[in-house]
């Protein structure tokens, strides 16, 4: 894994912006997330943006996006294309059962000053240049890391688990109702781990789509429990955007002090 | 046009489950409403049974199940109440469930022992799911006790997708 986390640390600014800007949501929308039949297709739209789900911002780069078959192997992105405002790509479903699609990495942040002034890393900065890039003499050095993690849920035929099982690397989601079985006026319950562990006492906020037609942003915010589960009842039928924040010291990057973790999900919630 | 549809379980199936009292059945006639509409196309159907603490169990899916390469399971999932209790479960065709769609009017649907299989005593729902293409959906719940005594029924009656539904019981 000491590998895939130096990959992961060269990504894209825009992935960052899930936990390093508030203002501006990560999120991938697929076409469907229930579907019948032997095979199928689905399309995902992918976009940082203010509204929920309408792409106004920025594309999300599709360079380190990964989608898992239900027998836990690799699928390929298909027609992938990135706009001035989204990205999209196409997902084959051949197999029956749960897929996953992942939008997941690191980056390092870091500040510091120079006679005085305070100067910042640039974006997209590897644990290996950071030595460079802050001169002798440099005072007030502050370093921080992030890992995050984007994901969708899409089920052809009967819900599988097996992309279900967390990597043990950052913060994760574990769900205990099936992200693709999700009901209005039913409860579905959600744990999430930190680095394979129960994360207890971290924010869950849950936003309804369809921002730019109401006044209210509806939001609910839930705090995980000992086990690091939250309960959420489902008000209406229709998609939700599920953010999870924390952080910790568990750093990987020498020197930095401290990790800030992100998780973001789209959710479909289907009517009875 | 068809009129009456018969479950009809093949020998495979039908060793596989416990001998049922011989003479049981549900016997339906499931109305289907003539659309003044645009474009219409027949409705998919299910109707299957659900029973707290036991799998749901489909007795009829109507849908395109003629269609090349099997196209038509596609759509399957726009029965979305039935395709999560019972539906995504199966494979298709479903053996001596898989009916064609039906025109507007109103069809006969026996479900014989065989198709029933073992009947555990208790409360059940009976549950008719129409969704159509470019069109609405609806379902309509029949709630009934089992065994059933002599000449029981249940009815019940929707008001966009389905009309008049009505089932007869019998041990």
């Amino acid at each position: 894994m000491k590998t895939g986390l130096l990959h992961a640390i060269a990504i894209s600014a825009a992935l960052l912006g899930a936990t390093a800007a508030q203002a501006h949501r990560q999120w991938m929308l697929p076409s469907s997330t229930v579907l019948s039949g032997q095979s199928g297709w689905v399309t995902v739209d992918a976009a940082v943006s203010n509204d929920l789900f309408y792409f106004e911002h920025q594309p999300l780069r599709l360079g380190n996006v990964k989608t898992w078959a239900p027998d836990g192997s690799e699928v390929a992105l298909q027609n992938p294309a990135t706009g001035r405002y989204r990205s999209t790509f196409d997902v084959e479903l051949k197999q029956q059962g749960t897929y996953k699609i992942v939008n997941a990495g690191g980056g390092i942040f870091g500040s510091y000053k120079e006679n005085g002034t305070e100067k910042r890393l640039p974006r997209g900065v590897s644990a290996a240049d950071i030595e460079k890039l802050i001169p002798a003499g440099a005072t007030d050095v502050k370093l921080s890391e992030s890992l995050s993690r984007n994901e969708v849920f899409v089920t052809l035929g009967a819900p599988t688990d097996t992309v279900l099982k967390p990597s043990g690397k950052g913060l994760e989601l574990v769900p205990v109702t099936h992200p693709n079985d999700l009901v209005s006026g039913e409860a579905a319950t959600f744990q999430f781990v930190i680095d394979g562990k129960p994360a207890a006492g971290i924010e869950i906020e849950v936003v309804p789509g369809g921002i730019r037609y109401r006044d209210q942003l509806g939001q609910m915010d839930m705090k995980t429990d000992a086990e690091g589960k939250v309960t959420i009842t489902w008000p209406n039928p229709g998609l939700y955007w599920m953010s999870a924040e924390a952080s910790d010291k568990n750093v990987s990057v020498k020197g930095a002090e401290q990790r800030r973790l992100g998780y973001v999900s789209t959710l479909e919630v289907l009517a009875p | 046009m068809q009129l009456s549809t018969r479950i009809v379980m093949t020998g495979a199936a039908f060793a596989g489950l416990a001998a049922p009292a011989a003479a049981q059945s549900i016997d339906l006639t499931v109305t289907i409403p003539r659309l003044n509409v645009a474009e219409y196309h027949r409705p998919y159907v299910a109707i299957w049974l659900e029973k707290a603490g036991v799998p749901a169990k489909t007795l009829a899916i109507w849908y395109d199940h003629d269609m090349k390469a099997n196209e038509g399971t596609k759509w399957l999932r726009d029965v979305r109440q039935w395709w999560r209790a019972s539906g995504r479960g199966l494979s298709f065709p479903a053996d001596g469930i898989t009916g064609a769609t039906k025109a507007p009017g109103t069809h006969k649907v026996s479900v014989g022992a065989a198709a029933l299989g073992a009947m555990t005593p208790g409360n059940y729902t009976l549950l008719i799911e129409s969704a159509r293409e470019v069109g609405g959906r609806e379902v309509l719940k029949l709630p009934f006790v089992w065994p059933p005594k002599p000449g029981q029924t249940a009815a019940a009656t929707g008001t966009t997708e389905l009309g008049a539904v009505n089932a007869a019981f019998k041990r």
